[in-house]
C-alpha cells in the first residue's frame, strides 16, 4: 500500500437486500459495482452523480459507516473491515452530511464542536484549544456561544465542519453538504472546504450534484449506476458536454454556452470552466 | 401557533445563581421542596418565603418574568384550591347554596396554594438560571453512583440533551406541516373530539416519520464523530465545585435545619 | 384580476421586544394566467409573503383581495380560497402521510367535501398530470424516490383544482435531472391548464428559462418587479443583496464592456448564443 494514498478502494462492490413489508426478500440492489479508485493525500476530489448513482453509499464506506460486500476499502493504509482500526479511521476521515440540522448534537455551537474531541478522550484544556482553532478556521468563532437553532443553513454546515476539524482529521468527506442550502450558504461552505485544503492540506472529498462546485477540484469522478463513469481533471470532464448531458448532470451555463457556440462554428476550445475564460476566448476571436 | 410554548426556559443574565454548579441548584431545589412539606405553620412559610426572595434577588431574574410562567398553571392552582375549599369536611363558616366552606377547608386551601406557588417558583428559578445542557450534566454527575447498579446514567443524560436540542426543531416542523395540511383543506379546529383526533393523523404521521429520519441521521453523524458511549469520554466543560458552591450548600443546610427546628420541634 | 396585495405589512412577534417587520408595504397584483418568479434569499420575506396569498397568515395591516373580495373578511370562505390558491410548501414530500400515493392525493379533494367519485377522479387526473407511472399509484409514497415523492405531493395540491399555484422552492434538494423534470412539469401545468403560477426560488438561472415576470424581494420589500431581462440588467444591485443574475448575463455584460457590440439583455443560453453569433458571423 502506497503511503501517499489517503483512500483507496479495490474492486469495491456493495449490495443490499430489498425486503417487502413482510420481510420477504424482493431482490438484491447493487449500489456500488466494482469500483476501484485512489485518492492521494492533499487532493481536492469531487464525486459527481445524480441521486441514486451510488455516490453517497460510496462515501459512507470511506468512514467505515458501511462495509463492502466484496472488495476492500483502505483509509490511510488501514483496511476498514479491520475492527481494531475503526476509531482511527473515523478520526482520520471525518464526515459531513447533507442535512444541517440532523448532525449537530450540541445545544451551543462550541459544545457541538467539542463533541468529537470529547469522544476521543482529549483532555479538557486541549478540547478548548481545538474548538477555538476549528471555529476560527471556518469563520464561525464569533458564534461560539449561540444556539445552532439560530444559525442559517450555511452557518450550521460550517459548524459541522468545525466539529470535524476539531478531531484533527487527515481527510474530510462531504456528502452533498450544500444540497439544502441557498446560494450564499453554498458559497461559504465551498470556500471553507477549499481553504482547509489549501491552508491545512486536508484531503477533501466533495460529493455533490452541483457542477459549479467542482471547477476547482484536482480530480473529478462521475458516478452513474454504481460505476465510475468518467474521471479526470475538471477540464477533461467538462470537455465532454454531450456525455454529461446524457448522464443528466447540470452543466454550468458558461460551459454549455461555450459548447453551443463551438457547435455553431466559433473557434472556442472545449472545457470552458469560468466566465472569464469564455469572455477571453471570445475577445481573442473577435479581433 | 406553537411559538408560545416554552420548555425549560432559560433567562440569560450574569448572576451568582447562574454561576453556581448545576448540582447545587438541583439539590437546593429538591431540599426546598422537601422543606415545604416539613414546615407546617406560618412562621415556617415566612422563612421559606424569605429563602425564595433571597434566591430571586440573587438570580437577577425580573419578578415579572418569573410570574409570567405562572399564568399557565393558574388554572390548575385554582382547581386545587377550590376542591380543598369546598370539599373538606369540618366546621362550617360560610354556606352558599349547596356548597359549604369549612374552616379546615379554608386553611387547607390556603396551605395548598402557598405550597404550590412556592414549589413552582422554586423550581422555575432553577430552570431560569441553568441552561438545559448544564442541567443534564448536573443530573448525570449526581446520578453517577447509580452506575454501580447498572443504571445507564450517561445514556439517559445524552438522550435528555438530544431531546432538548430537537424540541424546537420539531415544534417548528409541526407548525409547518400543520400549515401545509391546512393549505390542503385540513381542519384542525372544528368538529367533535373524535373528528378532531382523526384530523391529527395527517399531522402526526409526517411528524413521526420526520423524527425517525432525524434520529437515524443523527445516530450516523454521532458514530462518524467517534461516539461510543460514556466510557473513555472526556468533558469540555467538566463540573468542578468552587468555593461559592460549598457556601451555597452551607446556606441550604442551614435553611433546612431551621425549617426542621421551627416546623417540627418548636411548635 | 386574480390576487391583489394592497399595502401589506407583517410584523413578527408584535407586542414583544423581538418585534421586527417581515414585510413592509407590499403592493402587488397577480393577474390570471401569469407565470411569475418570486426571488429572494433566505429571510427576505418571500415565504411569509406567499402565506398571505391563501390566508394562512393574516397581515398586520393592509388587505389581500382575491377576485375583488377581501380574503380576511370574517365571512369570507377561506377553505374555498385554499382550494383556489394552491400552496406547495418547501420539501412537500414531508407532508405525505397516507399508506398509498392515491389515498394521499385524495386528501385535499376529500376535505373540500366532494363525493367519492369526484374525489377519486380528481386524484387520478392529478397523478396522471404529474406523470407518476401507474404502477406506483397504490404503493406507499415512502418507497418512492425523492423526485417521485415530490410529484405525488404536488399532485395532492393539483387535485384541488387550483386557479393559482404557488410553489415554494419546488426544486430544493433535487439533483439536476429531478430539478429539470419538476420545472418542466410546472411549465406544462401553466401552459396546458392555464394555471397562474408563482414560483419561489433563490436560483435566477432556474427561473430565467421559464417565467415571464420576476419579483425580487429584499428585507421584506419588493426590490424589483419586471420582465426577467429588465431585472437582470440590475445585476450589480442584485449582487449587493446576495443574489446573482444568470451567468450568461455576466458574459454579455463583460463582452459589451470589452467593446463587442452585443445587446446585453439575453437571459438564457439560447438567447445569448443567437446574440453572440449575430455579432461574430458578420
Amino acid at each position: 500500500m502506497n503511503k501517499k494514498e489517503m483512500i483507496s478502494t479495490d474492486n469495491l462492490t456493495f449490495e443490499y437486500i430489498r425486503r417487502d413489508e413482510e420481510g420477504n426478500v424482493e431482490g438484491i440492489t447493487t449500489a456500488i459495482d466494482n469500483v476501484s479508485l485512489d485518492v492521494q493525500k492533499g487532493q481536492f476530489i469531487a464525486i459527481l452523480g445524480h441521486n441514486g448513482s451510488g455516490k453517497s453509499t460510496l462515501a459512507k464506506h470511506f468512514n467505515a459507516l458501511l462495509f463492502p460486500t466484496e472488495g476492500s476499502v483502505w483509509v490511510d493504509g488501514m483496511n476498514t473491515e479491520d475492527d481494531s482500526h475503526l476509531w482511527n479511521i473515523r478520526q482520520e476521515a471525518g464526515m459531513i452530511f447533507q442535512n444541517p440540522d440532523n448532525q449537530i448534537i450540541g445545544q451551543v455551537v462550541e459544545e457541538d464542536v467539542g463533541f468529537g474531541p470529547e469522544n476521543m478522550g482529549v483532555p479538557t484544556k486541549e478540547i478548548w484549544e481545538r474548538v477555538e482553532e476549528s471555529l476560527k478556521a471556518v469563520g464561525m468563532y464569533e458564534f461560539r456561544k449561540k444556539s445552532p437553532n439560530h444559525l442559517s443553513g450555511g452557518q450550521k454546515q460550517r459548524v459541522s465542519i468545525a466539529g470535524v476539524i476539531a478531531m484533527h482529521p487527515k481527510c474530510i468527506i462531504m456528502d452533498e453538504p450544500t444540497a439544502m442550502l441557498d446560494p450564499n450558504g453554498r458559497k461559504d461552505v465551498i470556500r471553507a472546504a477549499r481553504a482547509l485544503n489549501d491552508v491545512e492540506g486536508i484531503t477533501i472529498i466533495l460529493i455533490t450534484h452541483y457542477m459549479e462546485e467542482v471547477v476547482y477540484a484536482d480530480k473529478v469522478f462521475v458516478m452513474d449506476k454504481g460505476h465510475v463513469e468518467m474521471q479526470g481533471t475538471p477540464r477533461e470532464i467538462f470537455s465532454q458536454v454531450d456525455k454529461l448531458q446524457e448522464l443528466r448532470l447540470g452543466v454550468p451555463q458558461v460551459t454549455l454556452l461555450a459548447h453551443e457556440l463551438r457547435k455553431s462554428g466559433l473557434a472556442i476550445p472545449e472545457g470552458i470552466l469560468t466566465r472569464e475564460e469564455l469572455v477571453d476566448e471570445l475577445k481573442k476571436i473577435y479581433r | 401557533m406553537l411559538r408560545d410554548i416554552t420548555l425549560g426556559q432559560y433567562y440569560q443574565t450574569d448572576s451568582i445563581i447562574h454561576k453556581l454548579d448545576p448540582r447545587v441548584k438541583i439539590v437546593t431545589t429538591l431540599m426546598f421542596i422537601v422543606s415545604l412539606f416539613i414546615v407546617d405553620n406560618f412562621i415556617g412559610y415566612i422563612i421559606a418565603a424569605l429563602f425564595l426572595i433571597m434566591e430571586i434577588k440573587l438570580s437577577k431574574v425580573p419578578v415579572k418574568f418569573i410570574f409570567k410562567g405562572m399564568k399557565s398553571i393558574f388554572f390548575l392552582l385554582m382547581i386545587t384550591m377550590l376542591f380543598n375549599l369546598f370539599l373538606t369536611p369540618g366546621e362550617a363558616i360560610i354556606q352558599i347554596w349547596k356548597l359549604t366552606i369549612t374552616r379546615e377547608g379554608l386553611i387547607l386551601a390556603i396551605r395548598m396554594g402557598i405550597r404550590l406557588i412556592f414549589l413552582i417558583t422554586g423550581s422555575s428559578i432553577m430552570t431560569l438560571t441553568t441552561t438545559p445542557n448544564n442541567l443534564t450534566d448536573g443530573l448525570e454527575k449526581l446520578m453517577n453512583p447509580l452506575k454501580k447498579v447498572h443504571v445507564p446514567v450517561h445514556e439517559i443524560s445524552m438522550m435528555m440533551s438530544i431531546a432538548l436540542r430537537f424540541i424546537p426543531i420539531l415544534l417548528e416542523e409541526t407548525d409547518k406541516i400543520m400549515k401545509a395540511q391546512i393549505a390542503r383543506g385540513a381542519d384542525f379546529e372544528s368538529g367533535s373530539i373524535m373528528k378532531r383526533a382523526k384530523a391529527l393523523v395527517p399531522l402526526l404521521v409526517p411528524l413521526f416519520i420526520s423524527a425517525f429520519r432525524r434520529a437515524n441521521d443523527l445516530a450516523m453523524a454521532m458514530e462518524a464523530r467517534c461516539y461510543r458511549g460514556g466510557d473513555g469520554r472526556t468533558k469540555m466543560k467538566p463540573l468542578i465545585y468552587q468555593k461559592r458552591d460549598y457556601i451555597a450548600y452551607a446556606v441550604v443546610l442551614l435553611y433546612i435545619v431551621l425549617c426542621i427546628v421551627i416546623g417540627r420541634i418548636l411548635l | 384580476m386574480a390576487i391583489i396585495l394592497d399595502h401589506i405589512n407583517y410584523i413578527y412577534d408584535a407586542d414583544t421586544a423581538m418585534a421586527h417587520a417581515a414585510l413592509s408595504d407590499i403592493n402587488l397584483a397577480i393577474p390570471d394566467g401569469q407565470f411569475i418568479g418570486l426571488i429572494g434569499h433566505t429571510g427576505s420575506g418571500k415565504s411569509t409573503l406567499i402565506q398571505h396569498l391563501n390566508g394562512l397568515v393574516k397581515p398586520t395591516s393592509g388587505n389581500v383581495y382575491y377576485n375583488g373580495k377581501d380574503i380576511n373578511d370574517p365571512d369570507f370562505n377561506k377553505k374555498e380560497l385554499r382550494a383556489k390558491v394552491g400552496l406547495v410548501f418547501q420539501y412537500p414530500e414531508h407532508q405525505l402521510f397516507e399508506t398509498d400515493c392515491f389515498a394521499d392525493v385524495c386528501f385535499g379533494p376529500k376535505n373540500l367535501g366532494l363525493d367519492k367519485k369526484e374525489v377519486e377522479l380528481r386524484a387520478y387526473e392529478a397523478l396522471k398530470m404529474v406523470g407518476l407511472p401507474d404502477e406506483y399509484f397504490y404503493q406507499s409514497p415512502f418507497d418512492l424516490s425523492g423526485g417521485q415523492k415530490r410529484r405525488v405531493a404536488i399532485a395532492g395540491v393539483i387535485a384541488m383544482k387550483p386557479e393559482v399555484l404557488i410553489l415554494d422552492e419546488p426544486t430544493a434538494g433535487l439533483d439536476p435531472k429531478g430539478r429539470d423534470e419538476i420545472l418542466d412539469l410546472i411549465t406544462s401545468l401553466h401552459d396546458k391548464m392555464g394555471i397562474t403560477v408563482v414560483l419561489v426560488s433563490h436560483s435566477m438561472e432556474d427561473v430565467a428559462n421559464y417565467v415571464e415576470r420576476i419579483i425580487v424581494m429584499n428585507k421584506g420589500k419588493v426590490m424589483f418587479d419586471d420582465l426577467p431581462k429588465n431585472v437582470f440588467a440590475h445585476y450589480k444591485e442584485l449582487e449587493e443583496v446576495g443574489l446573482a443574475a444568470p451567468q450568461v448575463t455576466y458574459v454579455m455584460q463583460e463582452l459589451a464592456a470589452a467593446g463587442i457590440p452585443v445587446t446585453t439583455d439575453a437571459t438564457t443560453i439560447e438567447e445569448a448564443r443567437t446574440e453572440i453569433l449575430k455579432d461574430f458571423n458578420k
